[in-house]
């Protein structure tokens, strides 16, 4: 086991760093990295203060060295438009952030696993057919469509609840449906196809042979033994989650991290962008990590080779 | 018989084969579906009852045609622009399938060079590639596609390289399986034992026999490479205005959904019909030419 964990997490710094230098050459395979930094918009004084906080004159390496060393003190330069750090306008956006997916991932875990179940145990009745429905479409609506749907209907139509904005519980019910959408229906078919392997295998025969009550046979037996694939697939579909953030943040002005992130893209403000990656992969490959970790402890068949 | 006569008639016999009992089951609708999208990049400028980019601001926010204050000129009505609705969701089907198309092939010829290679060459060269698909994997899409578009300024091109840049390593991981494989069988021996260069032995021998799989792989991202394309584009990182990408007219339709909801509500069900169309093609091909790919 601790050599698993060892492998994983030279993985995942092997990745990081390769991260980082996407990030590091990108911004200088256009010439001056500067010329992506400042944008179109800057004074003789900001071009020649960046020339020095970066080492310019520097080989290529010791730039590098030196932005890692940036990087790690959570220095990745101003942004050109707000004029404050990135790193403290990206802090100041991660409770909303934080908030949605909180409420977006309970409720989606809450309607997606019982739905899953119940399709598994009432296999070809119509539950099973509305659940297989719900799945397909969950891979072909476009998520950034859906929002704005549900806009027109629940907030323009209907007038029942806010386009945008957080002030209240109702402000989160759009956002968290949007970015909700998809997870459910990936969560309902991976429950669904693992409650029905689990089903079928000996212990639970065995239980129902010793006369535990079928209620809990389905949701305490079988559940407990399904949920490792679906701990997987929740680590799985983290990076459609990212894409999730900046799509309903812009749809619903919410103003958390990935609104940030098209925010920075739109005024060419490369400080910004790079400072949402590089904490967005971070955060990515964490996740990954501990996720491939829970999954070793789970099911100890799995072993690096 | 020469070996080497033989061994490509071998090599050519497992290639695509349609059988009745499988062209029964092909999903007809999703299949019509898709025959309608082709045809209307094919032929938008026949189809089409106006020029995609220019309209008339007098013409602007008309309703679809069956509504009240519709006109027959214009079926699914006119954006802000006063650009017909209708024209744009058939010239963005070219935008679509242009983008999918050379981003898949990209991706496609990338990833089943490098797959072909690793597992063919295998030992250090394969380690060193299968770490460079661990990494790919690891890197999350949204965010490589937002860096790269910072840097290299949104465009056609961009996306595609985008798209193209950030798919291959599923192809390279899933051939490199296959080829380890298929070069233990016989004919690759023997190809080699007649001394037959490594790039024949891979491009003639052992490429069609994992042909299959690189088809099946191709299929079915293609639903998830549109979705994306649209995302991008809906997010002002794809395809720039005034082109017709789906994902950029959902984005302008965005902003007058309480005035005009067609102008968000139509491309937007095109998407979703190719791309659920396509989705079903794929599983459909995937049955019939490799069932072993369905656990992806």
């Amino acid at each position: 086991m601790r050599r698993y964990i060892l492998a994983r997490l030279m993985q995942a710094l092997v990745s990081m760093l390769a991260l980082s230098l996407i990030v590091f050459f990108l911004a200088r395979l256009t010439g001056d990295p500067r010329d992506v930094l400042l944008g179109d918009d800057y004074s003789q004084e900001q071009w020649d203060k960046l020339g020095e906080l970066w080492s310019l004159d520097e080989p290529i390496y010791i730039q590098y060295a030196i932005f890692i060393r940036n990087a790690l003190t959570g220095n990745f330069g101003d942004s050109i438009f707000w004029k404050e750090p990135a790193v403290e306008m990206l802090a100041r956006r991660i409770p909303a952030t934080v908030q949605l997916t909180v409420t977006a991932m309970s409720i989606s875990v809450l309607i997606a696993i019982p739905m899953g179940v119940l399709s598994a145990i009432r296999r070809d009745t119509w539950l099973d057919y509305a659940g297989k429905t719900i799945a397909m479409l969950g891979q072909s609506v476009p998520p950034f469509w859906l929002g704005i749907i549900l806009i027109w209907a629940f907030a323009v139509t209907w007038g029942l609840l806010p386009t945008s904005g957080r002030d209240g519980p109702l402000h989160y019910v759009l956002p968290s449906v949007t970015l909700g959408w998809f997870v459910v229906a990936g969560i309902m078919r991976i429950t669904r196809s693992a409650m029905l392997d689990v089903l079928d295998s000996e212990y639970i025969k065995l239980a129902r042979v010793k006369g535990v009550p079928e209620n809990a046979v389905i949701w305490n037996h079988a559940l407990r033994n399904a949920a490792i694939p679906v701990v997987t697939f929740l680590g799985l579909i983290l990076g459609n989650f990212l894409t999730g953030f900046v799509v309903v943040e812009t749809i619903f002005s919410w103003p958390g991290v990935g609104l940030l992130a098209i925010r920075g893209i739109q005024s060419n403000d490369f400080a910004i962008v790079q400072t949402v990656v590089m904490f967005g992969g971070l955060l990515f490959i964490t996740i990954n990590f501990l996720v491939d970790i829970l999954y070793g402890y789970l099911d100890p068949r799995i072993r690096y080779e | 018989m020469d070996p080497a006569a033989h061994t490509t008639r071998l090599t050519r016999r497992r290639r695509f084969r349609l059988s009745w009992p499988a062209l029964r089951r092909l999903p007809v609708l999703p299949g019509f579906i898709l025959l309608l999208v082709v045809v209307c990049a094919l032929f938008a400028p026949l189809l089409a009852t106006e020029t995609p980019t220019f309209g008339n601001l007098r013409d602007a926010f008309i309703p679809p045609a069956w509504s009240e204050g519709g006109s027959a000129a214009h079926l699914l009505g006119t954006d802000s622009l006063g650009r017909d609705v209708y024209s744009r969701i058939i010239y963005g089907a070219r935008i679509s399938l242009i983008v999918s198309l050379f981003a898949i092939f990209i991706a496609g010829s990338i990833g089943t060079s490098l797959g072909l290679i690793s597992g063919y060459f295998g030992g250090r060269i394969d380690g060193i590639i299968m770490r460079l698909v661990d990494i790919a994997l690891a890197l999350p899409t949204i965010l490589m596609a937002l860096v790269l578009v910072a840097v290299l300024r949104p465009g056609i091109l961009t996306v595609i390289i985008v798209i193209g840049s950030l798919s291959w390593a599923n192809y390279a991981r899933q051939i490199r399986g296959e080829v380890l494989s298929v070069k233990e069988r016989d004919f690759v021996v023997l190809a080699r034992s007649i001394g037959s260069s490594p790039y024949r032995i891979m491009s003639r021998h052992i490429l069609p026999n994992v042909f299959n799989t690189v088809i099946v792989l191709a299929t079915l991202q293609v639903g998830a490479v549109i979705l994306l394309e649209a995302t991008l584009s809906f997010l002002g990182l794809g395809v720039p205005p005034p082109n017709p990408s789906w994902g950029q007219m959902v984005a302008e339709g965005r902003a007058f959904i309480v005035v005009a909801w067609w102008m968000a509500l139509f491309p937007g069900l095109a998407i979703m019909l190719t791309v659920l169309s396509m989705n079903l093609m794929g599983d459909w091909l995937r049955d019939l030419l490799d069932p072993r790919l369905r656990q992806i």
